[in-house]
């Protein structure tokens, strides 16, 4: 069975070389070869901290933003080779779902034409009646009076907002649905509402998620499989499972312990990374961790390790991947 | 028992006109002892920041009513003229946005002796010398290189790590720290999380941790204050908020994030949103979300009652059920 | 409480109309109120020349010469023995269509232009960036002599050279939105869900650089009443013996010893009005500002 979406080789970089003024070529890898599949009706979590290239992934699957290499295929058909009209019809099977509720509904529409706008584009509804009456039911389905439709964004609150965007992500009933930390601008005690709301409508309507993230604990809760990035490559992924339980790369380890938890128990099992994340734009050679691993040896300077199979479902890129890699007696 | 180093006793602060107040903090009471690390958890509109800045006198509001000691000294009924004095000496405070809260213009190495100069440290040798001592603390590798270096020449967790050494260069004896690590990334917020720590052992300094992250506060504090809408809903040591929670809302929050110990598959959501600031002028400001809100909850609202040792929540169903105490003025 | 019923349920914020808000920004400054009665009075008498007029502007008496202000002749007459209230009241026509017309024309072009500068970015950017600096380095004045130097003056190439005037200034503005607004989360949220992108730029881009571009309209027509002032003071603009502002003053410079009465007036208008449409041109901004009507 083909998957949902195969992305193959994916790259982009950002900043042109040269140009009229010459200047030093400030080029960013943001995202370099990542392969891999989404299936359909699962959540693939993609984590990361900020610069690794997780939202610029999201963004090329959609072709929110155009690749530099690679393909994505979206049910076995090359997006990256469509017209941009042929695109535009594309985009009724795959929607986005935004991190930031004020910004990503534009201040002047009210909030019945900001969902009814994919039910013109597609007509999915015809006519002003239709829409308004599609526009009450997707209202009603994420959890909103359908009298609020003639508001404005402004009056409502960043929960709320963050439910607008949904509807209008799911208005065209599509089959993929890149979420771009759909609950870390919300407030602790609504970002429950919004990850149900989430769950209840993919369960109803059997699209997949990609799930962006930063908050582990989410992702946790949410995700079928995990895919961690750091600086612009996919260092592990595989099933939920087997990733908080039995992290094979050395980064994935660090970072699912760094993770802070309301719980009794989690200091003592804390590893703490040294120095920051290099810039995208310097990139490390051989395995771009190195420079922060506590277990590097000379070949991790020198080789990059592809991506490879280290138990079923599961592949981790690291010359010395295996269960949990850092000895807990450097966590001190 | 240790010896009260902060106490807020029924704080209480006011915005906008004094005819029509909005009041964002209301009989706010809590202490932090020496040494000891306190977390202020709270989600937006509930008053935490605010509370902090009124300790530092630092809020454009007014503080209407209650008693902020430090060290038995009523800080409001000091002239504003002494406040500098305690700030950074007594009391010093780190921020959310570290880039913001450093000269752009001025070296680190300066930013840092600056800090010190205002208290006191007037020997230019021995101010450098403890400038470098100060970087290498909060862990600047090469500090004594670095000390020309400009604040953009850093990453985001090395300028906290800046701005932890300015406020601790004065060996303060309470740090307030207001979401110092929110803009960061995990793995960098693990490093600051623990030079904190490091600091506090060393220094033997008193920390308020505000947070709306109960991970970030059971990281670092010894007991924790749960704020909602501008009160203080529950107070209890760590391991006892995390395990046996009595505020409605404390369990609510605890139930709604998901936690390796309480694995569903579904998550509890609390009802409704976050009141605005100064919307609600009686009773529990929590009942309207609360499930086991009863009709006294909107006309009065509940005093701290006691539950154990450490623990007091202000809730009258889950009193009554328990048939916990009101606790004592002394609380 | 219905809110624990719906989880997402709660009241909403009051929204202030745009027309409260507009209310409160006007009525709460006597300078704005002064400024719109001035603004009204103006837009009136243009409109009610005919019937406001005690005289032909255009009638000569050789009998009134140089009258100074009297009962038949409130602001005196001219050389000629024309009525200058009269001239005034029909000049005042002028000086409304001029203003109106072409920063609204400018407006138009040089949103569109900015507009396309700004969203497409790149080689188009590049060219009409190159045009507007071009452009700008000329004072208005000094660009609109020499476009009247090139076609002649006359009412409507005074027009179009007010108007290739002002459109630079409202081309970068545009611009400069434009590239703000797209940086907008809800731009691409509109390119996500398949808006094509005429209708992206006419539905999210267009409304939320609208304010901006009302207030420098606003401004423009202060200047352009002023400009037009200014071009038939320098003979380019409206051609006697038709009356304008401009050349009424022009007229009356030549005859300053025989009678000020025309300068006086045409100088007061032309002061009163340009100081009215910038004191609503500050209200309107600050009316259409989010930051400031909180």
């Amino acid at each position: 069975m083909t998957p949902l979406i195969r992305a193959e080789n994916l790259g982009k970089t950002f900043g042109a070389s040269g140009g009229w003024f010459g200047g030093a070529s400030d080029q960013v890898r943001a995202v370099d070869g990542v392969t891999f599949d989404v299936e359909a009706g699962e959540t693939l979590a993609l984590v990361g901290e900020s610069g690794c290239g997780k939202s610029t992934l999201g963004r090329l699957l959609l072709r929110l933003i155009d690749p530099t290499d690679g393909t994505v295929r979206f049910e076995g058909q090359d997006v990256t080779r469509l017209s941009s009209a042929e695109m535009r019809l594309m985009r009724q099977r795959m929607q986005i779902i935004f991190q930031d509720p004020f910004g990503s509904l534009s201040p002047r529409r009210t909030i019945g034409q900001i969902i009814g706008e994919p039910l013109e584009i597609f007509g999915l509804a015809r006519g002003r009646q239709a829409r308004r009456d599609r526009v009450a039911q997707l209202l009603d389905q994420v959890g909103l009076p359908p009298a609020y439709m003639d508001r404005l964004p402004r009056q409502f609150s960043g929960g709320q907002r963050q439910r607008v965007g949904i509807a209008r992500a799911i208005a065209v009933n599509p089959a993929f649905i890149v979420a771009d930390e759909p609950v870390s601008a919300l407030d602790v005690s609504i970002q429950a509402q919004i990850i149900n709301l989430m769950q209840d409508l993919q369960r109803d309507a059997g699209f997949s998620y990609l799930f962006i993230a930063h908050d582990l604990a989410v992702v946790r809760h949410i995700a079928d499989r995990v895919a961690v990035m750091y600086l612009g490559r996919i260092v592990e992924v595989g099933p939920k499972r087997l990733i908080y339980d039995a992290p094979q790369h050395p980064y994935t380890q660090a970072l699912l312990s760094a993770a802070p938890e309301p719980e009794v128990d989690t200091i003592s099992r804390r590893i703490i990374l040294r120095g920051d994340v290099p810039s995208p734009s310097n990139i490390p050679p051989g395995c771009s961790f190195h420079t922060r691993c506590p277990i590097a040896q000379e070949i991790c300077r020198q080789d990059r390790p592809p991506l490879a199979q280290v138990a079923p479902g599961q592949l981790a890129a690291c010359h010395f991947a295996r269960p949990n890699p850092i000895p807990v007696a450097d966590a001190a | 028992m240790t010896q009260d180093l902060l106490r807020l006793s029924d704080v209480t602060v006011e915005f906008g006109p004094p005819k029509r107040p909005v009041r964002v903090v209301e009989g706010v009471s809590f202490s932090v002892g020496k040494g000891e690390s306190v977390g202020l958890v709270g989600e937006s509109g509930s008053g935490k920041s605010v509370t902090s800045l009124a300790i530092m006198r630092l809020i454009g509001g007014r503080v209407a009513k209650g008693r902020i000691e430090f060290e038995g000294r009523n800080l409001l009924d000091l002239p504003a003229s002494a406040m500098p004095a305690i700030r950074g000496r007594d009391i010093a405070m780190i921020f959310q946005e570290p880039m913001s809260s450093l000269n752009p213009l001025m070296t680190v190495g300066d930013q840092v002796a600056e800090a010190l100069l205002l208290h006191g440290w007037h020997d230019r040798t021995a101010r450098r010398k403890r400038t470098v001592e100060m970087l290498d603390l909060v862990g600047i590798p090469n500090a004594e290189g670095r000390l020309g270096a400009y604040p953009h020449q850093f990453s985001g967790g090395m300028r906290q790590r800046v701005m932890i050494a300015m406020a601790v260069a004065c060996e303060p004896k309470l740090l307030i720290a207001d979401e110092p690590t929110t803009a960061l990334d995990v793995t960098i917020q693990a490093q600051v999380l623990d030079l904190m720590k490091k600091v506090r052992r060393e220094l033997g300094m008193a920390i308020l941790l505000i947070s709306h992250d109960l991970g970030v506060i059971a990281d670092v504090c010894e007991r924790v204050v749960v704020m909602y809408a501008g009160r203080v809903v529950e107070e209890a040591d760590i391991r006892t908020i995390l395990t046996r929670p009595q505020h409605p809302y404390t369990q609510g929050l605890l139930r709604s994030v998901p936690r390796r110990s309480h694995e569903a598959e579904r998550l509890y959501q609390i009802p409704g949103s976050v009141p605005p600031a100064g919307s609600i002028r009686q009773g529990c400001p929590f009942r309207d979300r609360c499930e086991l809100a009863v009709p006294r909850c909107a006309e009065e609202m509940p005093p701290m009652f006691r539950f154990g040792p450490s623990q007091s929540a202000a809730c009258w169903v889950t009193a009554a059920a328990k048939g916990a105490s009101q606790a004592g003025a002394a609380a | 409480m219905s809110a624990s019923i719906n989880p997402a349920l709660q009241p909403l914020a009051s929204q202030p109309s745009v027309f409260a808000t507009l209310r409160r920004v006007i009525f709460d400054r006597p300078a704005t109120i002064f400024a719109l009665v001035v603004v009204i009075l103006f837009v009136l008498v243009a409109a009610l020349a005919p019937l406001i007029a005690p005289y032909d502007p255009l009638a000569q008496s050789i009998l009134d010469v140089n009258k100074p202000p009297s009962a038949a002749h409130p602001v005196g007459t001219d050389q000629f023995g024309r009525d200058v209230l009269s001239r005034l009241v029909y000049g005042s026509r002028n000086s409304l269509i001029l203003g109106f017309v072409s920063p609204v024309l400018a407006a138009i072009l040089g949103t569109f232009l900015g507009v396309v500068a700004g969203y497409f970015g790149g080689f188009v950017d590049r060219i009409v960036s190159r045009i507007i600096d071009l452009l700008l380095a000329f004072p208005e004045l000094l660009l609109a002599i020499l476009i009247a130097a090139v076609l002649g003056g006359g009412f409507w190439n005074v027009v179009a050279v007010l108007t290739v005037a002002f459109t630079p200034g409202f081309a970068r503005v545009a611009r400069a939105s434009t590239l703000a607004v797209k940086q907008e989360p809800y731009i691409e949220a509109a390119v996500a869900v398949g808006l094509r992108t005429p209708m992206i730029i006419l539905r999210h881009v267009v409304p939320n650089i609208a304010a901006p571009i009302v207030v420098l309209t606003t401004l423009w027509i202060a200047s352009a009443i002023r400009l037009e002032a200014s071009l038939s003071f320098l003979g380019i603009g409206t051609q006697p013996p038709n009356p304008s502002w401009g050349n009424i003053i022009r007229d009356g410079l030549n005859n300053l010893f025989g009678s000020p009465w025309p300068i006086i007036g045409a100088g007061a208008l032309i002061t009163l009005v340009v100081l009215a449409f910038n004191l609503l041109g500050d209200a309107v901004r600050d009316a259409l500002d989010p930051e400031a009507s909180r």
